[in-house]
């Protein structure tokens, strides 16, 4: 059942005159803040200035890969350009975006808190993003790295001659922002709830992300050291990696996917998270089977640190072990599908409307499911011996990273934008920006999955003429793509000064930091709020007779 | 009635000074609030330590079961006196912090910064005997890569004097990567630990961490046992497992 709720009409609501925008003025009070809120916004401007330089490198292989011939870049830059492509991508955007952003913002709300738990350590680690960024930036500018994102050895540690150890140094830094961000939320979300506020009242925005936290806390720490053996096999040679000395590459392969198989969990869970959300507030029900949903994604966590050796099919592992590795592989859909289908069916029979988020997540969950189920064509042992190492692969996370975690990305930043600035976004903009993102993405990165069935190797700038069709319509579907994310840099902007007033409440969503107003406080809440209902709760908002909204001034 | 009044309010105006100290963050709302999150934040962190230590802990199991006997001529070599001397160091250093834990919460100024300077002092001799192995390791031509040679390398236990196959000794040169990669990043966090403890003495000095907010003390104390039990990993698998003479 669907409760509609008719709230204060929200055209006479003013910006409060204090939040913790105006509470401090000036440079320092930004840069040496401890609140959750302003170190949110500090993220949000340094991912999204990283995700258009790594859009960048991805429209000029898109730009490359228009015609068979290399006549854009030669073959040594157009490594250097999928490399940093990758690496920006997934170390600067992805695993921070969701959780050092929105959650940041959003999580110690949720739980009532008046801060996240570590407030200097959630500084320090954007200090340590920026930092790891400086180094990439740095390998960047003198002259790339080109080994891909997963610094295979003994590629990396013996044949380039490129800045391996300054970009691998700058993926450990960040590595360790992201400790510091999933610890921070651990404790936050065991230690700092309001009282009332039980595990099963969470918002499943905190369950996805305390799951994602697990990951980046036990994961990172592997990369970690594995990049420091990269970088003495590289510097003095301490022969762990190298054969000739009676090390295994293969080792290496299997500490980094220790850490980057979890890692695509920590990029997609905290998305996860904003997609419960958002469908419960546009279908105005509560999440069907909150209980599942809150426990698929501790699965997720869990099964997720079990599965990495399905990147090492055609590497000569054991057949047994690619067995073991190919069936575990398979458990991970389970609960990835009880999250779909919760969805689906939270949406049946809710009062649907069709705002920016919701669109957005509607985009989520199609394309997540046919990212998601081409991963289990990938991890059945036979079709990964085919279609490894193709555009079949890159369709299939691509699908899952940008169809999936980037539009639900989109989704939290347009769904908690009001919060965050207290006003609203142009509405029928963002709306044109969602639809136009999804088509774009279609026709990019569909003709993918057939191009890359048909034997197209992935990471090289010439091909086949016979591929040229799909080609180009990746590349077309690519600008369509760019103009789709340009949009919001536009018209997010502008909002900051001509956007709707939105009031506390704009969505009529039942999450404590709806019940705030909007820009919040400092300390969030003037008095620790006691929850007294379950999450997404809209009959207890319905009945909120006297709907209070803590405003100051 | 006037003074009974007084006394409460003034009972109450101590209670309140009890329990919102001026060392209890604005966002917490109780102390034992603060000091559970802050002690819980820290067994996380070591959890990541454990992780971190685990990749070097895996690499090193893999390749004692793949090269047993060039792993275990190597052990051989590495001095076993000085490695149970340090150990023992080690684990005064951890009584001596555990004091200091104990000091802080008994509002003990002198104690504490006795243990503290006492832990200091032990870690450092650590560092010191650790750097005495590491010398002998270089008079000796162990330091692999730079002085380590491939043909020399005789079982330190064999009689004949007689070098090892130099695919044996290419091993050998592996876990002489692996010790000092282990001990290495070890010592790394003991000279991080030491920095703290001075950090922390000078703040005692002042007078710090006996006014009942020992968070701080606490907390280091498991980052000093923490790395304290690495070494009680390190040891028996860097000297003394298999260490036997060769027959």
């Amino acid at each position: 059942m669907s409760t509609i709720v008719t709230l204060p009409d929200q055209e006479t609501a003013r910006l409060p005159k204090l939040s913790y925008l105006n509470s401090e003025y000036g440079l320092k009070s930004w840069l040496l803040t401890g609140d959750h809120k302003r170190i949110a916004m500090l993220y949000l401007f340094s991912i999204t200035f990283f995700f258009f330089i790594g859009g960048a490198f991805a429209g000029l292989i898109r730009l490359e890969l228009l015609t068979p011939l290399p006549d854009l870049v030669a073959s040594d830059t157009y490594n250097k350009l999928f490399t940093m492509h990758g690496v920006i991508m997934i170390f600067l955007f992805l695993v921070p975006s969701v959780p050092a952003t929105v959650g940041n913002f959003v999580i110690p709300i949720m739980v009532g808190a008046k801060d996240l738990a570590f407030p200097k350590i959630n500084l320090l680690s954007w200090y340590l993003y920026v930092a790891g960024a400086t180094f990439l930036v740095f390998a960047l500018v003198t002259g790339g790295v080109d080994t891909g994102w997963t610094f295979t050895t003994p590629l990396s540690t013996h044949y380039l001659n490129t800045h391996v150890i300054t970009a691998a140094m700058g993926v450990f830094i960040a590595g360790f922002s992201s400790i510091f961000t999933g610890l921070n939320f651990i404790v936050t979300i065991h230690r700092m709830r309001c009282p009332g506020m039980t595990w099963f009242r969470l918002p499943l925005f905190c369950w996805s992300n305390y799951a994602a936290s697990i990951l980046m806390v036990l994961g990172t720490p592997v990369l970690a050291i594995t990049l420091v053996l990269v970088m003495l096999e590289r510097t003095i040679g301490i022969g762990v990696f190298d054969p000739t000395k009676g090390g295994d590459p293969l080792l290496f392969q299997h500490l980094f996917w220790f850490y980057s198989h979890p890692a695509v969990y920590i990029m997609i869970l905290p998305g996860m998270g904003v997609i419960s959300e958002v469908i419960s507030t546009f279908s105005r029900k509560r999440v069907f089977g909150y209980t599942a949903v809150a426990f698929s994604s501790v699965a997720i966590a869990v099964f997720g640190f079990f599965v990495w050796a399905h990147h090492m099919f055609i590497m000569g592992v054991s057949n047994y072990s690619a067995l073991v590795f190919s069936l575990l592989t398979m458990l991970v859909a389970v609960p990835s599908a009880i999250k779909i289908f919760n969805w689906s069916a939270t949406l049946y029979k809710g009062s649907i409307t069709f705002e920016t988020p919701m669109l957005y997540a509607f985009g989520f969950m199609g394309l997540f499911t046919i990212g998601g189920l081409t991963g289990v064509f990938l991890g059945s042992l036979g079709m990964d011996i085919h279609l490894t190492e193709t555009y079949f692969i890159v369709a299939h996370f691509h699908f899952v990273m940008v169809g999936g975690m980037l539009m639900a990305y989109l989704s939290g930043v347009h769904f908690w934008w009001p919060k965050m600035t207290g006003r609203m976004y142009p509405e029928s903009m963002s709306q044109l920006s969602a639809v136009t993102t999804f088509i774009g993405f279609i026709l990019t990165f569909f003709p993918q999955f057939i191009v890359g069935y048909l034997g197209m190797p992935r990471r090289y700038h010439a091909y086949p003429p016979e591929f040229q069709v799909l080609n180009v319509l990746s590349t077309a579907g690519a600008t369509v793509l760019g103009i789709g994310y340009l949009l919001p840099m536009l018209y997010m902007p502008w909002s900051l000064k001509y956007g709707k007033i939105a009031g506390s409440n704009p969505w009529q969503a039942t999450g404590l930091e709806w019940q705030i107003q909007s820009p919040p406080l400092t300390e969030n809440f003037v008095d620790i709020p006691i929850m007294d209902h379950e999450a997404y709760d809209y009959d207890w908002l319905a009945h909120q007779t006297e709907h209070e909204v803590t405003t100051v001034g | 009635m006037d003074s009974h009044a007084i006394a409460t309010e003034h009972g109450e105006h101590e209670l309140h000074d009890e329990a919102h100290p001026a060392y209890l963050r604005h966002h917490f709302v109780t102390v034992d609030q603060q000091r559970e999150t802050a002690s819980f934040g820290m067994w996380l962190f070591l959890l990541t330590e454990i992780m971190f230590f685990g990749g070097l802990f895996m690499a090193y199991l893999l390749y004692r079961n793949w090269y047993y006997d060039a792993f275990v001529a190597s052990s051989n070599t590495l001095g076993i006196g000085l490695g149970t001397t340090n150990t023992a160091v080690l684990i005064m250093s951890s009584f001596t912090m555990a004091m200091g834990v104990y000091s802080a919460e008994t509002r003990n100024r002198k104690g504490l910064m006795t243990s503290l300077s006492l832990t200091i002092l032990l870690g450092l001799v650590f560092l010191g005997i650790k750097t005495i192995e590491y010398h002998d390791k270089y008079t000796e031509h162990h330091i692999p890569g730079a002085s380590f040679s491939v043909e020399d390398f005789v079982h330190p236990t064999d009689k004949r004097d007689v070098p090892l196959a130099p695919d044996m000794a290419q091993h050998a040169q592996l876990f002489f990567f692996l010790y000092f990669a282990m001990t290495g990043m070890h010592a790394l966090h003991m000279i991080i630990g030491i920095s703290i403890l001075f950090v922390l003495l000078f703040q005692a000095y002042h007078g710090a961490y006996v006014n009942g907010h020992t968070s701080t003390i606490d907390n280091f104390g498991l980052y000093w046992h923490f790395v304290d039990i690495v070494w009680i990993f390190l040891f028996p698998l860097l000297y003394l497992i298999s260490r036997h003479p060769l027959k």
